[in-house]
């Protein structure tokens, strides 16, 4: 058994001729919580539909367990996905079905346990995220950092041995961003899983991640773990780290010479 | 003048291909819906659910619209027959007009209005908040899970609407012609049952609204899936459901018609 349940190779993707990966790798050892990293745009959240097979490469591979992701049929890509667990930048979760349904819809699209079961399988990943109290209330009675705690539920709760997190703390108050944090460090520890988190949250990525890859125009421009990226004196990373406005990742969009265009009025 | 020449032609082909290609795409979700018919089967409860939110819930515009367009039937047919003295044969004009014809084309527009546009903003919706990504990553298929089960509630409401329209469309003429007229009740009744022919009118009625369930199910299915994942996308959407399903059905009646009646 390898130690990366997920290998990226030479990965190419791109959207109506534009590309917005070119010949990226990267490894995600299993048991560690890996961030993915970089601005609006930079094609983190497609990075993970391309491991979880919601989209195909132009060139390269991901592999999940050992297995090419875009060569699997229906049948292989739904054995992989139950390895999986995702969680969306707003939970999706389904809107009419209750707290306790949410988390209950893959266990019970998957087994065929008895409800007693079911329940207590839904009450043990509520209590994990604090909402068991909240098991009767419907999505929308739910404030943003609670709707993504029930998603975390729902995505662990068959157990994945890869979890996938895009933009957790996205619209989050720095109370619910901690929580979150702490409970995807957690979870990952008691599951035995792995962790990928895609975010552009740095200072709190840095505090529970043990590795971060960088990923800039298309390829990854830095890895390392998060002291070393600290210490890193790589323009990009230091403009990322220190949140500052202009540097290698401009500060405008591409534009003709401002004082050429105000005279030609 | 050639430029502008130019590119109205390309809007033309550009469209005649995204009209083919929507075709195609719309055949190929039929085709996965049909796949997956069997799962939804085997989970009843699914599809009770989604009776009930098709076709219950639709039921209060269809029952007071059929008893509304049962009057006028009334009224109108009275006025005319009246003219050639057999006004005793409005039950028959009342019935034909609602189970060959009225029955199942209005009872499809107004489905098309009420449910279809529902499932078109529900599946947009859920589109668009990632409810269907997040169903796939956890390898449950969308398409056996949400659209398969109301295809099949769909196909299912759509007959008995019609059927339900009939019935009380016929009791809105009753209403007219018998107590507020003063046409015989034994004559409305007597020549109506002897003149409805089961098969011919009967049968002939359940065809045409099995067959625009299919259809308006299906044209609000895939409007909705393939609704582009804004607010913007999902209300042209909406738009196109009702606009697609009701020349579909008119223009569908006409053909349908043309086969039943034997001229």
């Amino acid at each position: 058994m390898s130690d990366n349940i997920v290998e990226i190779n030479n990965l190419s993707f791109g959207y109506k001729g534009r590309l917005l990966h070119k010949g990226i790798n990267m490894s995600f050892q299993r048991g560690k919580v890996v961030a993915i990293m970089g601005g609006s745009g930079s094609g983190k959240t497609t990075l993970l539909r391309l491991i979880g097979g919601q989209l195909k490469p132009i060139k390269g591979e991901v592999k999940v367990d050992g297995a090419v992701v875009h060569e699997q049929g229906r049948e292989g890509l739904f054995n992989l996905r139950r390895k999986m667990g995702m969680l969306f930048q707003f939970g999706a979760l389904f809107t009419d079905l209750s707290v306790y349904e949410n988390v209950a819809f893959p266990i019970r699209e998957h087994t065929d346990l008895p409800e007693s079961m079911i329940r207590d399988f839904v009450m043990l990943k509520l209590n994990a995220v604090g909402l068991r109290g909240a098991h009767n209330l419907m999505p929308t009675e739910l404030s943003g950092g609670m709707a993504r705690r029930v998603a975390l539920a729902r995505a662990v709760a068959l157990d994945p041995q890869i979890i996938m997190y895009d933009e957790p703390f996205a619209g989050l108050d720095p109370i619910s961003m901690g929580v979150v944090c702490n409970l995807i460090r957690r979870l990952n520890d008691a599951l035995g899983a792995t962790s990928i988190v895609v975010t552009h949250d740095v200072h709190e990525t840095f505090s529970f991640v043990d590795y971060v890859y960088f990923v800039s125009q298309g390829v990854v421009v830095a890895e390392g773990t998060p002291d070393e990226l600290r210490k890193s004196d790589m323009p990009f990373v230091h403009q990322f780290v220190h949140g500052e406005a202009d540097g290698p990742v401009p500060f405008h969009y591409p534009a003709a010479d401002y004082k050429l265009e105000m005279l030609r009025g | 003048m050639f430029s502008s020449l130019k590119s109205t032609i390309a809007k033309i082909g550009h469209n005649f291909i995204e009209g083919i290609w929507h075709l195609g795409a719309g055949g190929r979700l039929f085709f996965y819906i049909l796949v997956y018919l069997g799962d939804s089967v085997r989970r009843p409860s699914l599809i009770v659910r989604e009776i009930y939110a098709t076709g219950v819930l639709s039921l209060l515009i269809i029952l007071v619209s059929a008893f509304f367009v049962g009057m006028v039937l009334g009224l109108q047919g009275y006025n005319t027959l009246q003219k050639y003295g057999s006004s005793e044969a409005i039950g028959v004009l009342v019935a034909l007009s609602l189970v060959r014809e009225l029955g199942p084309v209005v009872t499809a527009l107004l489905f098309a209005g009420r449910a279809g546009t529902a499932i078109t903003a529900e599946i947009g919706l859920m589109r668009a908040t990632e409810q269907l990504s997040a169903m796939e990553m956890m390898a449950v298929s969308p398409v056996g899970r949400v659209l398969a089960p109301r295809f099949l509630a769909g196909v299912i409401s759509m007959p008995i609407l019609a059927a339900l329209f009939s019935m009380i469309g016929v009791l809105g003429g009753y209403f007219v012609a018998v107590p507020l007229i003063g046409v015989d009740s034994g004559a409305f009744w007597s020549q109506m049952q002897a003149s409805v022919d089961f098969r011919e009118d009967i049968v002939n009625g359940v065809i045409k609204s099995v067959v625009f369930g299919i259809v308006c199910t299906m044209i609000a299915l895939f409007e909705g899936y393939d609704a582009p994942p804004t607010a913007e996308g999902v209300s042209r959407a909406t738009t196109r459901t009702v606009v697609y399903s009701s020349l579909a059905v008119l223009g569908l009646d006409f053909i349908l018609t043309a086969f039943m009646i034997k001229v």
